[in-house]
């Protein structure tokens, strides 16, 4: 801590800040462009100029940059004198002889960090009269619109994409007042992270582009706090609304899961929500029907009948538990396979049971020697990846703190450290997109399995042995070992993404192994979907126990597509059988095609619920419009809403949950494991100064008017009694008062993203309410059993066993069905390695068929020199490739031309 | 490579002791190489650093010598090595010659590597030996092709002569010395900037702390000397501080010699080692013969084009920092420029300010975007277009691009020159004016 006088008021500060982020913590409006909470101080742009006084008698000072002073105790400052007020003017009066005055036409405008700091510091008259640089711009793919001339060069744009992110094709070329930021040449931006760009720009250099079609201001959408169901990492986002539309993702600010960034996936693959395909009517047979006469036909086709249901881990625990209370326990199902299932039963197990707790997303970063076993995490959870990332960098900040050199001190942590990292290892069956911090391993999941036992044994020499490893791979192992036991605080990640289940049990007996060689270690496991672990904590059979289905049987799925989870053959042989087929979902699945009764389900834009992630963290997404507000007629609802409403209707009772509160709350009460959903997220009735919070900002514009082309008449706007958010610019919108639930991050003055400074305890720490959600998992610490050693991989001659290989865009089933993602989809094809190629005659390239006791695939075949002998990898969720783990490929042949 | 390059130097009275950087240049200007160069008592000083002197012993020597940083900063040499970690396991460190002189009118660099290239050697061994540096770089300026060449070779005799590689002298210390040419930027003379053009890094300055001597070229330990700076250390070591001490003016505050000149329309442009703390008259008249027939002196600047412009009446300042710091302004490299009555002051700013507006790196926003608008506004005012109010912009510029403003040195340098322009000769930039 330090003391420190500011324009003579005297303030408590974290003496390990810099200035700027000690002002901004208090409160204070500071302008900058260079810094950001996440990339540290550079000192460029020169906007957060203050005084400083060498002590409360000197009346003249000088001028300091606030980012890159350091704050010590006793120090005398002035925001307010006039020398660096006029400096700051002049910063901004600088920065506006290039940029374009272009904020009418500029999709950066009313979001836009500039615009905010060139009204804080006053600028307001262009002296300068003379001709401004121009730039060509890029097309750089389908995420992120380039508009160079409006470029302040801040710097902030390579730092994050290079320093922070790890990209290499963006950079920053030419000198003087010609410097341009940009790729080498025109093309898609290779990383992951690029749409972090449109936040990071303080200006409108990089915009969303998958905005721009259907293009709205900030001021003029309505939001919700929401969750990303992109994947298990429940990345917390703030969707805009307009016109019944999801308009743009951006993200929401949690100090415990991503902070500031997400991944592409989940920043661009919404468009699923706007698709004109979707189911939005009640169907019987193809017919569309009215709410009550749909609740009517389906009683009478229910009664009496056994009541089957198949729950999804992309559906909220609201909507998985209504199922669960309509069909009865016994006939519910989390409509996983019986291997998905296990292998998430285990991973459960060892959240539970284990003997390590489960890092939070932002905790990754801080572990100083990471284990990544099987998962390409960049494609399976890629927040993650990023957050390991971090992780790896620490080793930076730790050889600076050694030379006293402050880890906000970006560069010159950069200039010490050298690119030395904290030692990450990443075993898999190929390369991974994190290889460049990491030392690798490749090969087969049952070896990388028997590498994780070895690794396991190393640590603690009372874990099984693992025999028959080559001597290279035991040293590889036992390396590892030794650095795990290094560290102060290692990381051990893996997950299911490969379907096998020895490596989550090597994966357990290495977090036994370091709990007993007392580490303070923590362990991170990826589930497949946003509610994986959620469905877990709920229960319920394995899909292929209740598909044993009979004619008298009514079949209930809920947002889940059967064919992705098992061969066609057998879904097509259960479905026959069932007279009514009752699907919930919102897109056109295979599934909801068969179905007798269509029930149509909200996405996560139109309904509330909570998902619980891989952290097991459980957290509330909420509604961010009302559709029939636009579509008088639409029937789309929460699906937890309709089977509650059959539930109702079966039993002749009325309807008792009218609030979602009340739905989170039969699933609280009902398994013991979820009853701190309740504290996920405030109550419908939390008002703040007696107000609801407000989903529109206070500028939302057009709303008596909106409307008019459907009906002149304005009906009163949609009622939110679910929730503690009104679809409203009136409500509670500030940030005084504390709350965790933030649907935009807005304060006076602060229009864009970097208005979550007002929000958080400290500029870049934590909200000041707290971050949102619960978790849900501690480890009981008790003592577990170690598994056993699994068997070697053992190549079958003429056989290929298919390893799934994940793609960040493409094997999300939701986000996949996003337009704009298409062309990042890759198209469907399947890898061996070169050996093999080489012995069947196969080149790179080449048109093959596959054929499998049951399916025949025409694909195009790449080659791998990582992939081991006897392997297939074969996409994930990519269209005509229903791929499990296992599938036997008995050939493979090239196609004729 | 011809003598005219460098004016008369090499054809004047030169002695050992009272001219230690120039007395061994030849007369007829060709380098001097080995044999020459120890005939002529080089590799004494090394000699006498490597086997009589215990390393902390040359630094001392050199800080009580006084010997200040000749690359235009004035940075006391003794201090900064004394920055340099006392914790020998830290044995990667670096000594680098900042050899990249672009200052416009700048020249003395150049004439000490092409023609003595083994005493910029000689200089660097040394104070590799004081330092504890086991690699050192010469950052070279890309146009110095005749200086890269000589020092190439000069390094490879060195080497030859075991004077350069493993083991030197016999005395189990071993460095390595590269010449590395530079691209051509100006900044790449800001020592930072230089460590990251070194590195292969865009050449923008870094932020001081942490400064090189704590972590400088891939991190580590690391000291930037400016090329005449190095060429001194031979004889300190060699004839002693009080001998050194002895060599300035009486009155200056800087020790020893010092190469000077004066270019412009002068009667014999040229560089000359002269003691610290003559007058600038003497170096005006004396020296370069004072202005050509038919052409008056209008005001001179002292040290590049970096440093502020002064009026024929400051001719009496003292060469030395304090003394020219007294007249408003810096000493800088030490070689002036002469302005004539005929150049119209706008005209001659807007030229160098379209020099320092180019090499500005593009890192922070006073330098990128301010030099320009100058630039813009001088422009105007050379076409009789300027408007009310543009000198008083080019003022406010001049202000808020001065020290402390901005990243580096280099914006508060290229509005030096502007701002005392203006304040000795506004009404030629008020005749600018529409």
């Amino acid at each position: 801590m330090a003391t420190i006088h500011i324009d003579g008021k005297t303030y408590e500060v974290d003496g390990s800040d810099n200035l700027l982020q000690a002002c901004l913590s208090l409160g204070l409006d500071v302008p900058y462009f260079c810094w950001h909470p996440s990339l540290g101080s550079v000192g460029s742009c020169r906007q957060c100029a203050v005084t400083q006084y060498n002590d409360e008698n000197d009346k003249r000072g000088r001028l300091v940059m606030s980012c890159m002073a350091p704050v010590q105790d006793n120090m005398w400052i002035s925001v307010e004198d006039e020398e660096a007020k006029k400096f700051r003017a002049s910063v901004v009066e600088w920065l506006m002889t290039n940029h374009p005055h272009d904020c009418p036409v500029c999709e950066e405008g009313g979001h836009c960090h500039l615009q905010d700091m060139t009204v804080m510091t006053g600028h307001n008259k262009r002296r300068y009269r003379f001709t401004k640089r121009t730039h060509q711009n890029q097309e750089l793919g389908p995420f992120v619109a380039h508009e160079m001339n409006r470029c302040i060069a801040c710097y902030r744009c390579v730092r994050y994409y290079k320093d922070y992110a790890g990209g290499t094709d963006l950079g920053v070329y030419g000198a003087h007042d010609n410097v341009y930021f940009g790729r080498v040449e025109d093309g898609v931006l290779e990383s992951e992270f690029s749409g972090n760009l449109t936040e990071v720009c303080p200006t409108g250099v990089f915009t969303d582009k998958t905005h721009s079609e259907r293009y709205n201001r900030k001021w003029d959408m309505q939001f919700a706090p929401s969750i990303c169901h992109g994947c298990s990492t429940g990345c917390n986002i703030s969707p805009g609304e307009r016109y019944g539309e999801l308009r743009r993702i951006e993200n929401r600010f949690n100090g415990e899961v991503n902070q500031y960034f997400l991944c592409d996936r989940g920043r661009f693959g919404y468009g699923y929500v706007n698709r004109t395909d979707r189911p939005r009517q009640v169907l019987l047979d193809g017919q569309a029907l009215s709410i009550d006469t749909a609740f009517a036909r389906l009683s009478d086709r229910l009664k009496a009948r056994r009541l089957v249901g198949i729950g999804s881990p992309r559906a909220s625990l609201e909507s998985n538990h209504a199922l669960k209370e309509l069909v009865g326990a016994e006939n519910f199902s989390t409509g996983l396979t019986q291997s998905e299932q296990e292998l998430l039963e285990l991973t459960l197990d060892i959240l539970q049971n284990g003997p390590l707790p489960t890092s939070t997303l932002r905790d990754v970063e801080a572990h100083d020697a990471v284990f990544v076993l099987g998962e390409d995490l960049t494609q399976t959870a890629p927040r993650i990846a990023l957050a390991v990332r971090q992780a790896a960098k620490g080793k930076a900040t730790e050889i600076a703190a050694g030379m006293k050199i402050q880890d906000w001190h970006a560069l010159a942590v950069k200039n010490v450290a050298q690119n030395a990292l904290y030692p990450v290892f990443i075993a898999s069956t190929q390369e991974t997109r994190l290889d460049d911090v990491a030392d690798t391993l490749h090969a087969a999941p049952a070896d990388l399995a028997r590498f994780g036992f070895a690794v396991a044994h190393f640590i603690d020499n009372t874990a099984p042995v693992v025999t028959g490893l080559s001597n290279e791979v035991l040293a590889q192992a036992q390396s590892l070992a030794l650095s795990l036991l290094a560290a102060r605080r290692p990381l051990l990640v893996a997950g299911s993404s490969l379907g096998s289940r020895a490596i989550l049990e090597a994966a357990a007996n290495i977090a036994k192994a370091l709990k007993n060689r007392e580490k303070a270690a923590s362990i991170s496991l990826v589930v497949p979907e946003a509610n994986s672990l959620g469905l877990a904590l709920l229960g319920g059979k394995p899909l292929e126990s209740v598909l044993d289905l009979s004619t008298a049987d009514a079949l209930f799925v809920l947002e889940n597509d059967l064919y992705r989870r098992l061969d066609a053959q057998r879904v097509d042989e259960a479905l026959s059988k069932v007279s009514t087929l009752v699907v919930l979902d919102h897109q056109q699945t295979e599934t909801l095609k068969k179905a007798q009764f269509v029930l149509p389900a909200a996405t996560f834009a139109e309904a509330d619920g909570t998902l619980v992630s891989q952290e097991g963290r459980a957290q509330r997404f909420f509604q961010v419009f009302d559709p029939t507000f636009y579509k008088p007629g639409d029937q789309v609802r929460e699906s937890w809403r309709w089977l509650h409403g059959l539930s109702s209707a079966l039993k002749g009772q009325a309807i008792d949950w009218t609030l979602l509160d009340h739905a989170t709350e039969a699933c609280a009460a009902a398994v013991p494991a979820l009853a701190g959903i309740r504290d996920a997220a405030p109550k419908a009735s939390f008002r703040i100064k007696g107000l609801k919070l407000a989903r529109e900002p206070l500028r939302y514009s057009g709303r008596t008017a909106m409307r008019a082309k459907i009906n002149v008449h304005e009906p009163r706007i949609p009622q939110d009694q679910d929730t503690a958010f009104a679809f409203s610019m009136e409500g509670y919108s500030g940030t005084q008062e504390l709350r965790q639930q933030i649907p935009f991050a807005w304060a006076p003055g602060w229009n864009s993203p970097s208005a979550w400074n007002k929000f958080q305890d400290e500029v870049g720490g934590h909200l000041r309410a707290g971050d949102p959600g619960v978790r849900l998992i501690e480890p009981s610490g008790a003592d577990s059993h170690w598994f056993s050693v699994c068997a070697a991989y053992q190549p079958e001659a003429g056989r290929f066993i298919s390893v799934p290989v994940h793609h960040i865009f493409g094997s999300g089933e939701m986000s996949a069905l996003t337009p704009v993602m298409q062309s990042r989809i890759p198209a469907p094809y399947a890898v061996v390695s070169s050996e093999d190629a080489e012995r069947l005659g196969l080149k790179d390239g080449a048109q093959v068929q596959l054929r499998s006791d049951t399916q025949s695939l025409t694909v195009t075949l790449n080659l791998s020199t990582q992939l081991q002998p006897g392997l297939i990898g074969l996409p994930v969720g990519i269209s005509a490739i229903p791929v499990k783990a296992g599938l036997v490929i008995d050939a493979i042949e090239e196609c004729v031309q | 490579m011809t003598l005219a390059s460098f004016g008369p130097i090499n054809s004047s009275a030169r002695q050992e002791q009272t001219h230690p950087l120039t007395w061994r240049l030849r007369a007829d200007g060709e380098p001097v190489w080995l044999d020459e160069y120890r005939q002529k008592n080089g590799y004494a000083a090394a000699r006498k650093a490597l086997l009589e002197m215990a390393q902390a012993d040359i630094v001392q020597q050199v800080k009580d010598s006084g010997l200040k940083g000749r690359g235009g900063a004035g940075f006391p040499t003794g201090v900064k090595w004394g920055l340099m970690p006392a914790d020998d396991s830290i044995t990667t460190r670096y000594l680098l010659c900042n050899a990249d002189e672009m200052e416009p009118n700048t020249w003395k660099d150049r004439m000490l590597m092409e023609q003595l290239p083994h005493q910029l050697i000689e200089g660097m061994l040394i104070s590799a030996r004081a330092l504890k540096t086991y690699r050192g770089y010469i950052f070279l300026r890309g146009e110095y092709v005749d200086a890269a060449r000589n020092l190439n070779r000069a390094i490879d005799e060195a080497k030859a002569a075991g004077l350069l590689g493993k083991n030197i002298l016999g005395t189990g210390f071993d460095f390595e010395l590269f010449v590395h040419t530079g691209a051509g930027r100006y900044i790449c003379g800001e020592e930072t900037a230089l460590i990251n053009s070194l590195e292969g890094r865009r050449a923008n300055p870094r932020a001081k702390p942490p400064f090189p001597a704590a972590a400088g070229v891939w991190g580590k330990p690391t000291c930037v000397n400016n090329v005449e700076t190095l060429n001194n250390v031979p004889a300190i070591v060699l004839n002693g501080v009080d001998w050194y001490k002895s060599l300035a003016r009486p009155g200056s505050e800087d020790m020893g010699t010092k190469l000077m000149g004066f270019s412009g329309k002068v009667k014999t442009p040229g560089i000359w080692e002269v003691p610290f703390g003559i007058s600038a008259r003497e170096l005006f008249e004396d020296f370069a013969g004072g202005m050509r027939d038919g052409y008056t002196l209008k005001c001179w600047q002292p040290g590049g084009a970096g440093t502020g412009f002064l009026l024929p009446e400051h001719l009496e300042a003292s060469m030395y920092a304090g003394g020219i710091g007294k007249v408003g302004t810096r000493m800088g490299t030490g070689l002036a420029l002469a302005v004539d009555t005929s150049i119209n002051m706008v005209s001659l700013l807007r030229n160098m300010e379209e020099f320092f507006a180019r090499e500005s790196c593009g890192w922070c926003t006073p330098c990128r975007d301010g030099l320009p608008w100058n630039v813009k506004i001088l422009r105007a005012l050379e076409k009789g277009q300027g408007e009310p109010g543009d000198i008083e912009l080019l003022e406010h510029l001049v202000r808020s691009c001065g020290p402390g403003k901005t990243f580096c040195a280099h914006a508060p340098g290229a509005v030096e020159p502007l701002g005392s322009a203006i304040k000795y000769f506004r009404a030629e930039f008020e005749a600018g004016l529409a």
